[in-house]
């Protein structure tokens, strides 16, 4: 979904209808601006507000008693910091390595579906490809642990990764595939006359292009991988938390200062990331040439 | 360098489409993603679909012997050991009935708000529509969790939201909103948005305005160009944002749980329970599973041939 | 499809002992059931500027793609200086290619592109620098090798690929539809260059085009080509004056076609041949048509001119009098033995340097003719006045299919 917004716009600069003042502008329809600022504060409301409380002094949620650190602190050093330490631990090196995974499977796969040429079976490899997404992920918990319970595989940190990494690929696949699609095949057999074989050609010439694409991919399949806890919940077995599973077992007696406090970090988290992704795309979306 | 010469011969015009660079290594770049997919997700579902087949062992799991029962379970009471005679049971029916009815009023409204929006944002200026975009796409990119809690935290009986309404004296008590299928609602329309917005968006940029501009001088007024004009040429994005709301609405688990509460139960929280909870019935949690799973496989194949009818029409 | 082997165009270049730079021998391309190119056989000389000329679709540009090895060769063989190098990786030929829209790579910057191909044969480090500085310093690029392509206007960037694909020092080099992306006068100008760059450098290049006045100014020989077949090969003279079908006499500048019947062979390649009007005009007839058949000839339209009464091929500016007349009342002998051409002037056109003189002749059909302004301005005619047309000697051409 990102890096897919279309390069070429009809309409650059301000658009017609703009300066004519009395013209009449076919993209404005009155009422369209108060319903997108409406729909901004129904996103962003609930967010503002935890983050605001998240540095309330008070420890009732409900009564403003001042600014203060000190549920950050409590995230940190309170009662509960080693549990949350272990699962953001564990939610971060399943994260880096489930993307890294997803990233590099999904990377060969869009090479071979964009540059593979027409062959059988390729709706169907696309098909299998958005499969992960396609499946409600309830669906995909409940047949991934029957699958490892039938194997006999122990649930544990090994099975939160191997099943992340599943559904990290289409959200990897996506921006790199988009990417490709838009570097013309001309540049690899440009390479190729200039003597570059195969690997070196897509060494020197297709990494680098495809790269923003890469990057953005690899952020999108981090932060899904940061964010599940439905899959995780299901296949986490007993003992292993991961932060999703660990606010969700903590907010079920109740939403508590510190849980607002550790919302706010990994929003921070997020934000800086999406803020990095948008970034490199938009960098990326002007290849130039 | 857009829009070149329009010459050459029947090879560019192949090689353009499907630029075979690494057609003869085309199978070792997918293998990787057709073994792990295929191993960890299509098996697995086949192995779901054999276990909703099999009679349930209690406290988990499942015994060998091929059974109808977690089919027959939805549908009919037969009492506590099996052997009373069949009743018609409502339980399970309402609770896919309140899933479709929550997902589908999800979706229109999410469509009553994310039109708009998507439709304000692809005319903007270009400089600031990429802004715009990221605007609406960074809460997509927080926790699903986290972005639920918050939900709750506000609008919790003594929570913002009804302070706030209370303050500006629009209510004189309260208003209990969670635990209510409103809420949920509110829950899924939060959760979704920004996939209603994102493909109706990719729609209308690529929508040309001009066309509108003939409407307007045909004597048609701006709703009904909007109404006759607009919404059908980009009918396919609106049909995706529909999709991409509904089918994960319907399996939702975060925020029914979070925000409905026990009486307001739907599918996903009901699989839920048959692995995680008291109830402990695989097959029955499998059959359900498979039972969504073949709801969202009828909406995704009702898409394809939307999308192929669109591309027919050109 | 059979067609005699083209004798060497008047210069062709080279050694006549050296094997040809390029030689296709019965190249078929075949995508599924479409057939992209029909057996094309060609040699292309060594130092020779080669140019497959023909409308978008044609296969030229297969052609070239098949040479520079981005496509396989159905049926048939290519030879670079005797070798053949069917089956090699394009990698592997010692050949490069300009790129239509350039394929500058974007993230790499002037000198790295033009380094690249050096860089990939393993040329030393200092080697591959000199060379670099050199191929920029000779399209006047010296100073922006540290730009990016994106940087750079649509006719520099032109200038980048053409010194990034020289500069491994092919034997050939491939350049499709180089000049089509640029603005009218940059591309006026950079024929020139191209042309002397060529001479230059002594190798061989084969230009793809679909533009006729590109191909006839800077081209050697020119091949044209239709529906993936070649339909002549030969110098930009022969190709414009003595055109051997329809398509080429069509495709190459404007041409009237007349149908007609060979009334009469005579010797020496010429015929005599009857318009549809009865009019007799002499023809010249390459291969030997028959008495009797019909055919088409071809009568480009600055080798017509309109003839004053008094028989001077047009005089002074005319006189006066506007009303309509008779220029000249009946069709007198000419020297060549047909007759000359009546009709009456239906429209005229005038084009800045030429006027263009549409005459429907007796018989219905029309014919094209143009004169140049500047060797007697104004003839003093008008729409619905008749004319007499001249045809110069060997300008009427029958062409084979």
């Amino acid at each position: 979904m990102v890096g897919a917004a279309p390069v070429r716009h009809k309409s650059t600069g301000a658009h017609p209808g703009a300066e004519v003042t009395a013209g009449h502008d076919v993209r404005r329809y009155p009422g369209f601006l108060p319903v997108t600022i409406l729909c901004l504060i129904v996103l962003y409301a609930p967010l503002i507000v935890v983050m605001v409380y998240s540095f309330n002094d008070s420890p009732s949620i409900t009564i403003w008693g001042g600014f203060s650190l000190r549920w950050y602190e409590d995230v940190f050093f309170g009662l509960e910091a080693g549990k949350f330490k272990d699962a953001a631990w564990n939610s971060l090196s399943i994260a880096a390595m489930a993307a890294t995974a997803s990233t590099v499977i999904a990377t060969s796969a869009a090479v071979g579906m964009v540059r593979g040429g027409a062959f059988r079976g390729k709706s169907a490899s696309f098909a299998l490809l958005s499969l992960p997404i396609m499946v409600p992920e309830i669906v995909t918990a409940v047949a991934t642990l029957i699958f490892f319970s039938a194997i006999g595989f122990t649930l544990g940190f090994a099975s939160i990764l191997v099943a992340h990494v599943v559904f990290c690929i289409p959200f990897a696949y996506l921006p790199i595939s988009a990417r490709l699609q838009g570097i013309e095949g001309v540049y690899e057999e440009a390479a190729r006359d200039l003597y570059a074989s195969r690997a070196e050609a897509f060494r020197h010439v297709l990494l680098p292009l495809m790269a923003p694409g890469i990057l953005s991919g690899f952020l999108l399949a981090f932060i899904i991988s940061l964010d599940d806890f439905i899959i995780t919940n299901f296949v986490k077995g007993a003992g292993v938390e991961t932060l999703p599973t660990a606010i969700f077992g903590a907010v079920k007696q109740g939403i508590k200062p510190n849980i607002m406090a550790l919302s706010t970090l990994m929003l921070a988290v997020s934000v800086v990331f999406v803020t990095v992704s948008w970034l490199v795309g938009r960098s990326g979306t002007k290849p130039g040439g | 360098m857009a829009g070149g010469g329009d010459t050459g011969g029947a090879g560019r015009i192949a090689s353009e489409n499907t630029p075979g660079t690494w057609a003869p290594l085309r199978g070792w770049l997918l293998a990787p993603s057709w073994l792990v997919i295929g191993v960890f997700l299509l098996a697995p579902v086949g192995m779901m679909l054999v276990y909703s087949f099999l009679t349930k062992e209690f406290r988990g799991g499942v015994i060998w012997e091929l059974s109808l029962a977690a089919y027959d379970q939805f549908i009919f009471d037969r009492g506590l050991f099996g052997d009373e005679p069949p009743q018609l049971e409502w339980t399970y029916i309402t609770i896919f009935g309140r899933s479709i009815a929550q997902a589908a009023a999800a979706t229109v409204l999410c469509f009553l708000i994310g039109f708009p929006t998507a439709f304000f944002i692809a005319t903007r200026p270009v400089h600031t529509r990429s802004a715009w975009l990221f605007l609406v796409t960074v809460p997509y990119w927080v926790n699903l969790l986290i972005r639920t809690v918050s939900m709750k935290f506000l609008i919790r009986d003594n929570g913002p939201l009804n302070e706030f309404l209370l303050w500006t004296g629009a209510i004189s008590e309260p208003l209990a909103l969670v635990n209510t299928n409103l809420a949920v609602q509110l829950g899924l329309f939060y959760s979704y948005l920004p996939f209603m917005v994102l493909p109706i968006y990719a729609s209308v940029e690529r929508y040309d305005f001009t066309l509108s501009e003939a409407a307007a001088d045909l004597y048609a007024d701006r709703w009904t160009t909007l109404r006759l004009v607009l919404i059908p040429a980009v009918i396919p994005g609106i049909v995706a944002g529909c999709i991409l709301v509904f089918v994960p609405s319907l399996g939702a688990f975060l925020a029914p749980d979070l925000l409905g509460g026990a009486k307001n139960f739907m599918i996903g929280s009901l699989i839920e329970e048959q692995f995680k909870g008291n109830a402990g019935n695989w097959p029955f949690g499998a059959a359900a599973s498979m039972i969504l799973l073949s709801m969202v496989l009828v909406a995704l194949l009702y898409y394809a041939r939307q999308q192929i009818r669109g591309e027919r029409a050109g | 499809m059979k067609r005699e082997r083209d004798p060497r165009g008047a210069r062709a270049g080279g050694s006549a002992a050296g094997p040809p730079a390029i030689e296709l021998r019965g190249v078929v391309k075949r995508y599924g059931s479409v057939t992209a190119i029909r057996e094309a056989s060609l040699e292309i000389g060594d130092n020779e500027f080669f140019t497959l000329l023909g409308p978008s679709g044609c296969g030229k540009t297969t052609l070239l793609r098949m040479i520079a090895g981005f496509e396989d060769v159905t049926e048939g063989a290519i030879f670079l200086y005797g070798e053949e190098i069917e089956g090699l990786p394009p990698n592997r030929r010692p050949v490069n290619t300009v790129f239509q829209q350039y394929a500058l790579f974007p993230h790499m910057t002037v000198a790295e592109n033009v380094a690249f191909g050096m860089q990939r044969l393993k040329r030393p480090a200092a080697e591959t620098e000199a060379r670099t500085r050199r191929m920029l310093d000779m399209v006047e690029l010296g100073g922006f090798s540290e730009r990016k392509p994106h940087q750079l206007s649509g006719g520099q960037q032109q200038r980048v690929a053409l010194a990034r694909a020289m500069a491994p020092g092919p034997k050939v080099l491939l350049l499709d539809e180089p000049l089509s992306a640029l603005d009218l006068k940059l591309r006026q100008a950079m024929r020139v260059e191209l042309k002397q760059l060529q001479e230059e450098a002594g190798i061989t290049f084969v230009f793809v085009t679909h533009d006729q006045e590109e191909a006839l100014t800077m081209s050697d020989r020119i091949t044209v080509m239709s529906a993936g077949g070649i339909q002549q090969v030969g110098t930009p003279h022969e190709i414009y004056e003595k055109p051997r079908n329809r398509f080429v006499a069509d495709f190459i500048g404007e041409t009237n076609l007349l149908d007609v019947t060979v009334e009469e062979v005579s010797g020496g390649g010429r015929c005599l041949c009857r318009l549809a009007n009865g009019a007799r005009l002499e023809c010249e007839a390459p291969g030997a048509p028959r008495q009797g058949a019909a055919v088409c000839i071809s009568i480009r339209p600055e080798r017509l001119s309109i003839v004053m009464p008094g028989g001077d091929s047009l005089a002074k500016p005319g006189g006066g009098a506007r009303a309509p007349r008779t220029v000249f009342p009946d069709s007198p002998a000419k020297p060549g033995g047909g007759d000359s051409l009546t009709g009456v002037i239906r429209r005229i056109v005038y084009l800045g340097t030429d006027t263009q003189y549409l005459v429907g002749l007796e018989g219905g059909s029309g014919i094209t003719v143009r004169t140049r302004n500047a060797d007697h301005a104004a003839l003093g005619l008008g729409p619905g006045d008749r004319a007499a047309l001249n045809v110069d000697e060997g300008a009427a051409r029958l062409l084979v299919d």
